[in-house]
């Protein structure tokens, strides 16, 4: 078997392997040489490579954003962490209105290649302000770039390529993936940014999933495997650009179509697939498109609530009988979604899992 | 050593010198005042004229190998770097010849030759992005430093703090230039900041070597400028200016609005008889330094420079939209 290893090893050894080849590279954040390493993702790294390439900074998300724009603009590469998606939101400003802009609007004398790291929070309590997620927010200026990796492998290739690539990306961690396992090349590779991955061929539903719902995706292809029903599963990758060849032959091919995106439902990302396939793939519909999302809703903390914020791979599967109108397995599913939200809290990557994040 | 006569004069070069700098602002700004109805320049203008000194001052004391970073008011800070004239006219006339071939217009200036890296008009916006240039020199062991010009107004963002404390915090070679023309848009300072507030002295409560002058006499400036530039070249860490000054046009537009009511005649007027050129000049003149034949000569050679760039502006064509071309992506 090849080698395996856990997603925030990937993007520690896509870090690592990468700085040790381009001395332009350096990486900042709070917290990203303490002893925690933003969850053992730049671990070691200071000691290897010096205060002046593995930096804390100080609690200033904005400025160090501008900050860290200048260094770009000068010829360096950085790569920024925040160990949470909301903490980033102080730096919008600088994101949009400077990362995204300045090489166009300086008529490309000047590039930013950036690096942006945020980890989506869910679970165990993570409440309204430590859970959300910024993909169609960041994917909606012009000038960025939106990666979102589901497993071990992307999140090296991915991260690689971001690292190399001359623009500003936003890569997005889902804090429940970056303890799986999957395999990763010891050498260095990439994963194109705009590229999805077909994870599944199927012929009668196609679901298009981002981050941890392509894991709950796979989950509830399995929880239907004796339902009879071909499902084909892409994991987007990237949010922006966006592979609509892939996604749209796909729904050519199966005529229904399924989101399943860990964010708000109003103008997200499925909103723009559904748009997408409304707009270049219409003639193919057999039956009205479905978005599985949060709800429009704040994230409420308390484990009785979460439960019924998060949707499942149960949730998915009933969408998928519904779809393919089996009236009774939607029953019984709809009914296992009921007792499993009363039963115990679903706030924990798995069991082992005692907290906190 | 210099002899005494040798010294006076490179005193004097430098004099003619500023003179000169701010002059050819001064007329550039005007011609593009006086143009500006013929609805060519079809973008904003935050015109300088009256805050020239400050430019020129702080310029003169700088390399073209140092970095310059600059605010929604740009003209004034790109021409004292030596920022190409033409490509400047022709940007503000939306030509494919502007210095960013029609994509930015007045409030993007930018010209890599002289190290003027740029100009944005968020408020406070850009001082970060100049830290992050100075950092990098510094983490690339560069000699360059960077100046940040910025208004008073930008100190009221939260980011200009962020700013300080980190270029403190690593001892960059940065130098924030503030200038402080009372306004922000129509807004006066004093219902902005408190009446006692002292931008030096949170400068050094962050621990940065700070000093202000009088912003429309640039010698003042200059001097000022040339103790804060040796200081950052001598490793000593950052620098921060704080120059007092008046813009005599409105906020953005050609045209004087001392009639809409949200500054007094009679303020303009103090401020008009304070005009850095005219000081400027009269002091030269009475010093022997230039008399009335020689600064014509000396305006009406600008003036040939400043036909020649509206002509090459106005002839220049107009860039072409493309959805391909107009990618915002880098390869």
């Amino acid at each position: 078997m090849n080698r395996q290893i856990r997603y925030y090893e990937a993007i520690l050894e896509a870090t690592d392997q990468l700085m040790e080849i381009d001395p332009s590279i350096y990486v900042m954040g709070l917290g990203v040489p303490d002893p925690k390493g933003i969850f053992g993702t730049t671990s070691g790294l200071e000691k290897k490579y010096g205060p002046d390439r593995i930096m804390d900074m100080p609690t200033s998300e904005n400025a160090m954003t501008g900050i860290a724009i200048g260094t770009a603009i000068a010829g360096m590469r950085p790569i920024m962490t925040h160990q949470r998606v909301d903490f980033f939101i102080l730096a919008l400003d600088q994101l949009i209105n400077n990362a995204a802009k300045w090489h166009y609007m300086f008529n490309g004398q000047m590039s930013v290649p950036l690096v942006i790291r945020l980890i989506m929070g869910r679970g165990w309590g993570q409440g309204p302000q430590h859970s959300q997620s910024l993909h169609a927010l960041c994917a909606h200026i012009p000038g960025l770039k939106v990666v979102m990796p589901s497993n071990p492998y992307d999140a090296k290739g991915l991260l690689v390529s971001a690292i190399e690539d001359n623009n500003p990306v936003v890569f997005l961690e889902h804090r429940w993936l970056h303890g799986i396992f999957g395999e990763v090349p010891k050498e260095i590779y990439r994963v194109p940014l705009g590229k999805a991955k077909i994870l599944q061929e199927g012929s009668d539903i196609t679901i298009v999933a981002a981050s941890h719902m392509t894991l709950e995706a796979w989950r509830a292809v399995q929880l239907l495997k004796n339902e009879g029903i071909s499902v084909e599963i892409i994991d987007v990758r990237s949010i922006r650009p966006l592979d609509e060849e892939t996604i749209c032959a796909s729904i050519t091919k199966t005529g229904r179509l399924i989101v399943v995106d860990p964010d708000w439902k109003s103008f997200g990302f499925a909103s723009e697939i559904l748009a997408l396939a409304t707009e270049k793939s219409f003639s193919s519909l057999k039956c009205p498109p479905v978005r599985i999302t949060y709800p429009d809703r704040i994230t409420p903390t308390s484990w009785k609530l979460a439960n019924h914020f998060y949707p499942t791979a149960n949730h998915i599967a009933l969408e998928i009988v519904k779809m393919m109108n089996k009236p009774l397995n939607a029953l019984k599913i709809a009914e296992e979604i009921r007792r499993l939200a009363d039963l115990e809290p679903l706030d924990v990557p798995d069991k082992e899992f005692c907290g906190p994040f | 050593m210099k002899s005494t006569s040798e010294l006076k004069t490179s005193e004097i070069a430098l004099s003619l010198s500023l003179l000169h700098e701010m002059v050819r602002i001064r007329l550039i700004e005007e011609a593009i005042a006086h143009r500006y109805a013929q609805q060519q320049m079809r973008c904003p203008v935050h015109l300088s004229i009256g805050q020239e000194a400050v430019a020129v001052g702080i310029c003169k004391a700088l390399l073209h190998s140092d970095y310059l970073i600059s605010n929604h008011r740009a003209h004034a800070h790109y021409l004292a770097k030596g920022g190409n004239l033409p490509k400047m006219v022709a940007e503000i006339y939306g030509k494919s010849t502007g210095c960013c071939g029609g994509r930015g217009g007045s409030m993007h200036l930018v010209d890599r030759s002289v190290g003027m890296l740029g100009s944005t008009p968020i408020v406070g916006g850009s001082i970060p992005v100049g830290v992050g240039l100075a950092f990098a020199t510094l983490l690339k062991k560069e000699t360059s430093i960077t100046v940040i010009f910025f208004g008073e107004g930008a100190t009221e963002e939260g980011v200009f703090a962020e700013s300080l404390n980190f270029a403190a915090l690593k001892g960059l070679p940065v130098l924030f230039a503030c200038e402080n023309n009372l306004y922000s848009v129509y807004s006066p300072l004093h219902v902005r900041q408190p009446s006692q507030r002292d931008r030096v002295g949170i400068a050094r409560a962050h621990g940065i070597w700070a000093k202000s002058g009088f912003g429309n006499h640039v010698e003042e400036v200059h001097l000022l400028a040339q103790e804060a530039v040796a200081h950052i070249r001598d490793g000593k860490g950052p620098a921060f200016l704080e120059f007092d000054t008046y813009r005599h046009r409105e906020h953005c537009g050609p045209n004087f609005d001392n009639d809409i009511g949200y500054r007094t005649p009679e303020e303009f007027q103090k401020w008009e008889k304070k005009c850095p050129v005219a000081l400027h000049v009269s002091k030269l003149k009475e010093t022997d330094l230039i008399n009335d034949l020689e600064f014509a000569e000396m305006k009406a050679a600008i003036q040939t420079e400043i036909e020649e760039a509206f002509s090459f502006a106005e002839s220049s064509p107009l860039p072409q939209f493309n959805i391909e071309t107009e990618s915002p992506y880098a390869l």
